[in-house]
């Protein structure tokens, strides 16, 4: 069967590491992967808030050497800069600011876990079933030049995604209106 | 690509709506408390004058901005679609968030914002324009289901929806990185350029299919994606569930019917039987549950996942008649839900809120002409002749019949027996029965002008549907 033998060289790839062209990069890929799935889980798992926003960096370094993978360091320098510098340090200053009381520290996961796990489980079991018989797997990247990327992005969000671009900062503009209309006092 | 002047004619009607909500800000600034009533009436003009440059630029076919925005019949009857459920919510709103106590002026220009992400999915000739419109639409009702901050269920309604939004975002953008992994494009016409060429469909676009139509399910409330709408729809402000249940549902509906028909077209045999259990299911749930709902908002929104389910019923049908069936379902179905809530709305004064279903007891001992409208926007709901409900599932029927599906016509009108039901019931409350009490309704001029717009429309397309159904077909997208 083909499915089968195209899930079998997957596993393979991850746990026996049969090395073949390209494969040390799809290992590094499901490393990364595997490691940012796993700290976002701890993030909604963990009982104490910093811990979640600890386990929230790791998982945010991942995507950051994900970039790395695809060939862009500028996202992977921007993602660590704003994400795990600027955004985690006020999460952490928040926390500690509100100093949250035990009793709110509670694991999320609600009662019924046993049939949230069993359907997680089918849904990650049938997408790595597809998956395994897609020819995605077998897609190979495009040779990126590591050459003035910046300059490259700049372009294309300028002129190629010049809509989705101006779209973001509507939507960036409207989170924020909506924080601060939800934050404020009523003034009577 | 250079740019072209084309593209800010092309993209005016979105433009003057996100300019004027950001010059409402800074104007609400200047404004007394008194006078923050004139948010209101601007945010009214800036629709019309939207509507009226969007009338305007149609005719030809326009595709722009690298071919990420299109502006054609299509898109042109959903964006007026928008603008009627917008003004019309707007007008109902006036008195009634006042009543609540909520008059802030960032009421009016969030629902521009959200209509600005509306128009843009309606336009969304890339999975990526409409992915972007999709979230700019949420964001702002998000916040408006959670507009009442003092009232515990509104709270919840707006944390319920907001989690499991962005949960329902995550599966789309997955499914979208799936198709893009294997097709190399997002861009709608593209991608069903080649996905016809591949002669063996690929495992991942079937899984790929599935997370888009789980994704856009979430949506338009099918089941079962379906849990948030009656917890959103009854904690939200009921002017707000007028304007999610008829707005954001066409605005799904209408990249929904997009993506399915025209970028996945090729592979439509992978998802016709999704399609056809989903809008079974749906249709059922919606049906059943609603009978026994005591809260009328509640009630509402289990008939509005039933009505989803309907209109889904277009979706398998396919073709243009199936495309026109749902595009007059949803012209149909703003108008006489807008009509019903609207109802609901000058309910709400003072001691009674107006959300039980024993409210409505004998009203039309009291008040005759409510009650009739009531009465119309009720018949029309449970698709009784001569409204306009009965015409569009009588098309969506005729569509399903002349491609042969007629086992799902059979369940889609049993379904449609029993919602009758539930309808009925109301109109026997308010015919038959004696009243518990005084009836106090906030009626105002703009919520008679509303509730008129929206009974004309309803009877209107009941009476005459011939002229409407022209306009529908006009508008298919090839």
């Amino acid at each position: 069967m083909v499915v089968e033998d195209k899930f079998y060289n997957l596993i393979f790839a991850i746990f026996i590491l049969q090395f073949r062209e390209h494969d040390m990069e799809k290992l590094f890929f499901l490393t990364f992967a595997a490691i940012a799935v796993i700290s976002a889980l701890a993030v909604v798992s963990v009982r104490n808030p910093v811990h979640s926003a600890i386990a929230l960096i790791v998982c945010l370094f991942q995507v950051a050497a994900v970039f790395i993978l695809l060939r862009s360091p500028f996202l992977a320098a921007v993602q660590v800069f704003i994400y795990v510098g600027a955004v985690m340090v006020l999460f952490l200053f928040v926390i500690m600011m509100l100093d949250i009381k035990r009793a709110v520290i509670t694991s999320f996961l609600p009662s019924g876990r046993f049939w949230i796990i069993a359907l997680l489980l089918l849904l990650i079991g049938e997408i790595v079933f597809t998956l395994a018989d897609s020819k995605l797997v077998d897609i190979q990247m495009a040779q990126a030049s590591l050459d003035g990327t910046v300059m490259e992005i700049g372009k294309a969000m300028f002129s190629t995604y010049l809509l989705p671009f101006e779209i973001v900062s509507v939507i960036l503009l409207v989170a924020l209106m909506a924080a601060i209309v939800m934050g404020r006092k009523e003034i009577k | 690509m250079k740019f072209d002047m084309i593209n800010i004619y092309a993209s005016l009607p979105e433009i003057i709506v996100i300019v004027s909500a950001c010059a409402l800000l800074i104007i609400d600034l200047f404004l007394k408390k008194e006078q923050k009533r004139l948010v209101a009436y601007l945010s009214l003009a800036v629709v019309i004058i939207a509507a009226g440059e969007t009338w305007r630029i149609a005719g030809n076919p326009l595709l722009v901005f690298d071919k990420m925005f299109i502006v054609d019949n299509y898109a042109i009857f959903f964006k007026m679609l928008f603008y009627l459920a917008t003004f019309l919510a707007i007008l109902l709103s006036i008195n009634y968030i006042k009543i609540e106590e909520i008059e802030h002026s960032e009421y009016y220009i969030l629902m521009l914002f959200a209509l600005s992400g509306m128009m843009l999915m309606a336009s969304g000739a890339d999975l990526l324009t409409i992915y972007l419109g999709l979230e700019l639409m949420a964001l702002p009702i998000y916040m408006l289901v959670g507009f009442m901050k003092k009232d515990i269920k509104s709270n919840e309604a707006s944390m319920k929806y907001i989690v499991l939004g962005a949960l329902s975002s995550g599966i789309l953008l997955y499914g979208i990185s799936l198709i893009y992994g294997l097709t190399g494009t997002t861009q709608l016409s593209e991608l069903a350029a080649v996905l016809k060429k591949q002669t063996d469909i690929d495992s991942a676009v079937i899984l790929s299919t599935i997370f888009l139509v789980a994704g856009f399910g979430f949506k338009v409330a099918a089941v079962p994606f379906h849990m948030w709408a009656p917890d959103a729809y009854e904690g939200a402000p009921t002017s707000i569930t007028a304007f999610m249940s008829v707005g954001s549902k066409a605005a799904a509906f209408a990249v929904f019917l997009r993506v399915l028909l025209d970028a996945l077209s090729p592979v439509s045999l992978n998802w016709i039987a999704l399609i056809s259990a989903i809008s079974v299911v749906t249709m059922i749930l919606g049906s059943v549950v609603a009978l026994v709902q005591t809260n009328i908002k509640r009630m509402l929104a289990y008939s509005s996942i039933g009505h989803a389910g309907y209109a889904l019923l277009g979706f398998v049908a396919g073709g243009s008649d199936g495309i026109a069936s749902v595009m007059l379902y949803m012209l149909i179905y703003a108008f006489m839900n807008m009509g019903i809530f609207g109802a609901i709305i000058i309910m709400r004064k003072g001691g009674i809120v107006g959300d039980n279903i024993e409210d409505y007891t004998g009203l039309a001992k009291v008040h005759r002409g409510i009650a009739l409208l009531m009465l119309i926007f009720l018949f029309s709901l449970a698709g009784i002749p001569p409204t306009a409900g009965f015409v569009g599932k009588f098309y969506i029927f005729m569509a399903l019949i002349h491609k042969g599906f007629i086992a799902l016509a059979v369940i889609a009108a049993l379904t449609a027996a029993i919602s009758a039901y539930f309808y009925i019931r109301i109109i026997m409350l308010m015919y038959m029965k004696e009243p518990l009490h005084k009836f106090d309704l906030a009626q105002t001029p703009a919520t008679r002008i509303a509730l008129a717009i929206a009974a004309a429309g309803t009877i209107i397309i009941g009476i005459l549907p011939a002229w409407f159904i022209e306009l529908v077909q006009k508008a298919v997208f090839s």
